[in-house]
């Protein structure tokens, strides 16, 4: 399974490297989605400002965004050329396959992340504390969204409504993940990194059990998708 | 007796009189049948039955209307808000009601014995439902916290996991409506209502693990058995969960029998437009 997960990930990863599409236009589309939160909530900057304060939950919800835009790349690559049908024959082992497609999706997802927090503290003027648990929230926030992400990517490729389909499925699941990330980065940020740990646990929990549920699930999935 | 109840079906449905004619086979009838005594012939039976849970469930609604508004006394806190009380719980039990037997239904599509396509029918039935009825809790609920709490709508985790559960199972519906074999939908389904279902638990237990406005289950304490409501406001309370739960009841019946109908309509239609274009053949034919 780890190596079957290691193949597709490679491809999906060697894919990227060639294409540039997550890197051209998915990071792009984050740092839009975080310049117009500036817009909206004001131009006012500062220790004690809205943009400030809500820093930790405008990360995340642009994040989210990112996801949902990756998440349609990673299985739009499959749709073409009959892919999905090679994927399906080779005899890779599914579990393999679904976490080979979450990790590189992961991965970008962690690059970006890193974009994003420096473009979060120096846009709205929020100093960065706490490094390890922010890192801590970020790597198992990001598993709990990939996993969710290639679940419901895998679901939403057999519709005809796919674009339309994902985000109203991905949304909802991943509520939890956004608010624990909040409330981690929140207490992260705020200098009391002992309020998130607990949020960690959550986070944690709920990667795993979204992990578990697409081992599991995914081999169905993919053959009727 | 069975001979007669076939007679009255054949005769008073023209529709299912074609039932034991020349049908195409489908794998749902085909499937083993987890009630199966005689449920061809029961059907009659079955009929009359579920128009008895309906009649009760009328019955019993509007007795629980009579009893809430004009029987049962005031509240000492809450004055004539505590009437709230009589539908709110009951229609948030049934919600449960709802994705626990479509998580359940779920659960036996996949599990390879019980693998019928019953199963997702019902799960669909159920969870359609269950979205009416989180609707409905979430409009009484915001109705009573209006005047208690001052406001329609609070961040509580509680009101916040039930607005997620109405999203999610609409997410589950569309699923639901993906074209494709019927085998495929029901499996992708069935696997779609159970990730979905991860949010019933933290919902339910959402009250009891923060501590929040939406205050935890009242009526009896759990550990103790001892109720904090009597008289005629327990009994109405009473009848005011089993009467939704047989509205509950009823309409999932009467949503599933619409899933087999029109089932049986794809299969009958292109059955009939196979024969009208062998008569159109022929007529040219001729």
């Amino acid at each position: 399974m780890w190596r079957d997960a290691l193949l597709v990930a490679g491809k999906d990863l060697r894919i990227e490297a060639r294409s540039k599409v997550a890197i051209g236009q998915v990071v792009p589309f984050a740092l839009v989605v975080v310049l117009l939160f500036g817009l909206a909530l004001g131009p006012a900057v500062g220790r004690g400002s809205v943009l400030s304060q809500a820093a930790p939950g405008l990360f995340w919800v642009a994040v989210l965004l990112a996801t949902v835009l990756a998440v349609q790349r990673s299985f739009a690559i499959e749709a073409l050329d009959g892919a999905s049908d090679g994927l399906r024959l080779s005899g890779l082992d599914p579990a393999g396959i679904f976490v080979g497609k979450a990790a590189a999706l992961g991965s970008q997802l962690l690059v970006l992340e890193v974009v994003l927090t420096g473009a979060v503290a120096l846009l709205y003027d929020r100093h960065l504390a706490g490094g390890l648990l922010l890192a801590g929230s970020c790597v198992a926030a990001t598993a709990g969204l990939v996993a969710v992400g290639t679940i419901y990517g895998v679901v939403s490729s057999g519709a005809r409504q796919r674009e339309t389909l994902l985000p109203l499925l991905f949304f909802p699941m991943v509520a939890p993940i956004l608010l624990a990330a909040t409330k981690s980065w929140d207490a992260a940020l705020a200098g009391t990194p002992g309020r998130g740990i607990g949020w960690l646990d959550v986070l944690a929990v709920f990667a795993v059990a979204y992990l578990a549920m697409g081992t599991v699930a995914f081999g169905p999935l993919l053959e009727d998708a | 007796m069975s001979l007669t109840t076939t007679t009255t079906e054949s005769g008073t449905t023209p529709a299912r009189a074609g039932r034991t004619g020349g049908e195409p086979p489908s794998t749902e009838r085909a499937a083993p049948k987890p009630h199966a005594s005689g449920r061809g012939r029961a059907r009659p039976l079955a009929d009359v039955a579920l128009s008895a849970v309906g009649a009760c469930a009328l019955v019993g609604v509007a007795v629980t209307v009579w009893l809430g508004l004009w029987v049962t006394p005031p509240d000492r806190f809450m004055g004539n808000l505590v009437r709230l009380l009589y539908i709110h719980p009951s229609i948030a039990w049934v919600m449960y009601i709802c994705y626990g037997v479509a998580f359940l239904s779920s659960l036996a599509f996949l599990w390879p014995r019980t693998r019928s396509l019953r199963f997702d029918k019902l799960a669909g039935a159920s969870s359609e439902v269950g979205v009416v009825f989180t609707g409905l809790t979430l409009v009484t609920g915001s109705i009573w916290g209006r005047p208690t709490w001052g406001t329609w709508w609070t961040w509580d985790p509680l009101l916040t996991t039930t607005a997620l559960l109405f999203v999610l199972y609409l997410g589950y519906l569309t699923v639901r409506r993906i074209p494709g074999e019927p085998e495929v939908c029901a499996r992708r389904s069935a696997i779609a209502a159970l990730v979905a279902f991860v949010d019933v638990p933290i919902c339910y237990f959402s009250v009891l693990w923060w501590r929040s406005l939406h205050q935890a289950p009242s009526i009896a304490d759990p550990v103790t058995g001892k109720t904090y409501i009597h008289g005629s406001m327990a009994w109405t309370l009473l009848l005011s969960f089993v009467s939704f739960t047989l509205v509950y009841v009823w309409l999932v019946a009467r949503r599933y029998r619409l899933f087999v109908l029109a089932e049986r309509e794809d299969d009958e239609g292109l059955a009939q437009a196979l024969a009208e274009r062998r008569a159109e053949s022929s007529q040219v034919r001729a």
